[in-house]
């Protein structure tokens, strides 16, 4: 038996996996991440699969049979787990499987698959930072730092091949020689900062698609940046006819009502901007997002002096992206294109429903600024 | 390589296990135990038990699978045993002496098991070289027609890998028998001509030239009319092994497939039977024989791990022991037969003891002749049914949820039987490789309640488009109204049957 006779048919599995994704990209971005659970930790992993089609009965039609207490009627298991398929039969050749891809995985396939530019980060790139790094064994060094299990190894190579070793009594004592301890190195890796300001509109008129489409177009974004930068801050703003901070939960899940203002959000980014990040330091990446509708012409007037004066000079990049709601005139992206459309630093982007995500994301990063 | 032999210390309690199992009247094969490290078992494992099979990424899937499981939920493979004789088990290394003699008293059951029930009578015991042979071929042809091109082919045969027919190896029937070609005819053909009252006038009535044309004519005709098969046909893969216009190779690949399929078939028969019957032997052997004192609590640990009960699932090591062990009791006490059956007085029945001491006897029946269909068709009872509150459950709409649908014996009994019945696969039979006398394909799902996943049923039938190259056809139930489906190579096409 040769050893590792299944790694190419894995290493082949995994390609596929990664192929697999590739193609079905788009439709898979729209289910957004999966919680899968890592030990004790919950974590976001996608879950690809691999199942060749075959005549089967529609899962959920079927039933089956199970065992345990319970009244007629009790629920037994969640509606997509796997839990149901309690059938006793074997089930050969149906093959469901959970591959995880780490986040930096996902980015480095969703880079490849939209093309995205790695970003050259901007600023500070003589602030380099030290850091340590245990990646070697060496015979001298603090106790602190003593491999026990190196040590002991090599303790007992020494006692079998001097033949002091005693299966009947196997007692390993390291002497001095035998000491083994954890070395390390000093790497030096240049920082570079960047945070994302998200902005949305939460007036009456944009509801709970719009919200889900917004949350996703947001994850892979965040997925997608957090590749390329060490550490990244990000604020959440929302607004309607006044904005204010607020953090990620709320972000996602609030709902004001009321007219629209869109200026009010620019304001309190700006302001963020000046006191937090200054621009010669950090990588700003402000997103806002909306369902185009603005209150009044002086508003947008406002909005557009507040990008072009302020805003846009201190950012990579401002990226705005409108979806569509039942209400929303859609107006706003057409002003911000008339005015300021020659702009680089400016993407505008419109997500009428799911399909569109894939789009906008190629548009708002696929500059690599 | 580090030597898979069994050490000495575990030679010893197979010898001791052997022993209490040949008395038991166990009868199997000879057992080659490995012992391995948990990567090679697990990988061992994601081959079907096998050390060689062809490059397939499944495999990896499969593995990345049980490593995965055994990683970060701690499940473990305890045995593994082959259907091959010599049979071949595997034992996981550093697992404790209690549990691999757990595991030798239950893979001796399971051989037990392949060496005598008749569900296994025609699975090649060989498999092992065949395994590795299959392997070969498939190498080579990678090698000659390129990784992808084969492993294309073999996804596509994979999909269809479900279409076999359970029961060919013990019946024999006309389609299975040899590679016909589709006009051959078996009987001559008898052209009579036109009536001649004199002899003399015959080459003049019917001339050689109208006699040929003539039988000519009534060839093509009976051609036409001749079915083709001339019975529904289950054995699918065969259909197109025989009739699809194949590359050689691509024949060998659809034919490497369907025999591991057949190879593999009884044993998804008879799981139930099999881990019961195996579960109820290690148990026998260890507490009746083998077990010392000190190890009796890991053994009770080790077993009730085997058969615990997961809220809401069945377990077949669990139903397969408990039913034995019901039907051993019932034939003991003389449960059954019609005095039984037909007595009213329900205190009689629940002391009701004709000390027949037929269970054993019984068992080892059960073990040559049954499946799990005819076992649970036979053999389950309501009383066992309420004891070991067993249920139906079914999915709800509104809540999302699957819940319990009943808890009728009645109800469950079916349910388990159509779950059990073709794997609880759908039953799709080739009605016509002529279909339309255009060439066509006409294949039909036997509905029986339970429609097919739709999505999957297409791209089902692309594949075997891709394989037979001539429109496919399904008959089948969609929203309960039957309708043909049509694949004609680029686009999908169905119409209403009633």
């Amino acid at each position: 038996m040769s050893i590792h006779r299944v790694e190419r048919d894995l290493n082949r599995f995994r390609q596929i996996v990664r192929g697999k994704i590739k193609k079905d990209l788009r439709k898979y971005m729209s289910q957004g991440e999966m919680i899968g659970r890592q030990g004790r930790k919950y974590v976001s992993i996608p879950l690809p699969q691999i199942d060749l089609p075959q005549f089967r009965y529609g899962t959920r039609q079927g039933g089956g049979v199970g065992q345990g207490d319970g009244n007629v009627g009790d629920p037994i298991a969640q509606g997509d787990g796997q839990s149901g398929h309690g059938e006793a039969g074997s089930e050969p050749g149906q093959h469901i499987i959970e591959v995880d891809v780490t986040l930096e995985e996902l980015a480095q396939i969703l880079g490849e698959e939209l093309q995205l530019p790695n970003i050259q980060p901007k600023g500070k790139k003589n602030i380099v930072s030290q850091k340590d790094r245990y990646s070697g064994i060496r015979r001298v060094g603090p106790d602190s730092l003593r491999h026990f299990k190196r040590t002991y190894r090599e303790a007992l190579k020494r006692q079998i091949s001097s033949g002091e070793y005693n299966i009947a009594d196997p007692i390993v004592v390291p002497i001095r020689q035998d000491m083994r301890f954890r070395s390390w190195k000093e790497t030096l890796q240049p920082e570079s900062n960047a945070v994302i300001i998200y902005m949305m509109d939460v007036s009456g008129s944009m509801g709970a698609e719009q919200k889900e489409l917004v949350r996703i177009t947001a994850f892979w974004i965040e997925t997608w940046l957090r590749s390329q930068y060490k550490a990244i801050d990000i604020r959440y703003i929302v607004h309607d006819a006044a904005a204010k901070e607020v953090d990620q939960e709320t972000f996602y899940h609030i709902r004001e009502g009321g007219g629209t203002k869109i200026s009010s959000a620019y304001k309190l980014c700006n302001k963020l901007i000046d006191e937090r990040y200054p621009a010669d330091e950090w990588n700003i990446y402000p997103f806002h997002f909306s369902d185009g509708d603005n209150w009044g012409g002086g508003d947008t007037r406002e909005c557009i002096e507040l990008l072009r004066t302020q805003l846009l000079p201190k950012v990579n990049q401002f990226c705005y992206g409108q979806v569509r709601s039942l209400y929303g005139s859609g107006r706003f992206a057409h002003d911000l294109e008339e005015h300021l459309g020659k702009h680089d630093g400016l993407v505008i982007s419109e997500i009428a429903d799911r399909d569109d995500i894939y789009d906008a994301i190629k548009d708002f990063l696929g500059k690599g600024r | 390589m580090k030597s898979t032999r069994l050490p000495p210390e575990l030679q010893a309690a197979w010898e001791e296990i052997e022993a209490y199992a040949k008395e038991y009247g166990l009868d199997f094969f000879p057992i080659i135990y490995e012992v391995l490290d948990y990567r090679t078992l697990y990988e061992t494992a994601a081959l079907g038990g096998f050390p060689i099979r062809y490059p397939h990424w499944r495999f990896g899937m499969e593995y990345d699978q049980l490593m995965k499981g055994h990683v970060w939920l701690g499940s473990t493979i305890y045995e593994m045993v082959i259907n091959t004789n010599p049979s071949y088990a595997y034992l996981l290394e550093g697992n404790d002496m209690v549990t691999q003699k757990m595991v030798m008293a239950h893979v001796a059951a399971h051989v037990d098991f392949f060496k005598n029930n008749m569900w296994f009578a025609h699975t090649n015991r060989k498999m092992l070289d065949e395994m590795a042979n299959h392997a070969a071929r498939v190498q080579r042809m990678i090698d000659r027609y390129g990784y992808e091109t084969v492993e294309e082919f073999i996804d596509i045969c994979l999909s269809l890998e479900n279409l076999i027919d359970y029961h060919a190896p013990y019946i024999k029937r006309p389609e299975a028998q040899t590679h016909q070609s589709v006009l051959a005819e078996d009987e001559p053909l008898v052209v009579e001509g036109l009536p001649v009252e004199r002899s003399y006038m015959r080459d003049y009535i019917n001339p050689p030239e109208f006699l040929e044309q003539q039988r000519k004519r009534l060839e093509a005709e009976r051609a036409r009319h001749k079915k083709f098969p001339e019975h529904p046909q289950k054995d699918v893969l065969l259909f197109l092994m025989n009739y699809a216009p194949l590359e050689r190779w691509q024949h060998s690949i659809l034919e490497i497939v369907r025999d591991e399929a057949y190879y593999f078939a009884p044993q998804g028969m008879t799981k139930i039977l099999n881990e019961g019957w195996a579960s109820y032997w290690h148990s026998e052997i260890m507490t009746r024989r083998a077990l010392r004192d000190s190890e009796l609590i890991d053994f009770a640990d080790r077993h009730s791990g085997v058969v615990a009960v997961h809220p809401g699932r069945l377990n077949p090591y669990k139903l397969g022991l408990e039913l034995l062990r019901d039907i051993e009791h019932r034939w003991n006490t003389g449960r059954f037969g019609k005095e039984y059956e037909e007595c009213e007085d329900l205190a009689e029945k629940l002391n009701w003891d004709k000390q027949l001491g037929l269970g054993r006897q019984k068992l080892f029946e059960i073990r040559r002749l049954y499946n799990d269909v005819t076992f649970i068709d036979e053999f389950l009872t309501p009383e066992f049914v309420m004891q070991q509150k067993l249920f139906t459950f079914r999915y709800n709409r509104d809540t999302d949820m699957y819940e319990i649908a009943s808890r009728e014996f009645k109800e469950i009994k079916e349910k388990l039987l159509f779950r059990l019945t073709n794997f609880g696969q759908p039953f799709i039979y080739v009605e016509d490789g002529n279909y339309n006398n255009r060439g066509e394909l006409y294949l039909r799902h036997r509905y029986e309640g339970v429609e097919l996943r739709m999505d999957y049923a297409r791209d089902t039938m692309r594949n075997i488009q891709r394989i037979w190259t001539r429109p496919v056809h399904l008959e089948t139930v969609v929203d309960e109204k039957r309708r043909l489906i049509t694949f004609d190579g680029r686009d999908f096409s169905e119409r209403k049957m009633d």
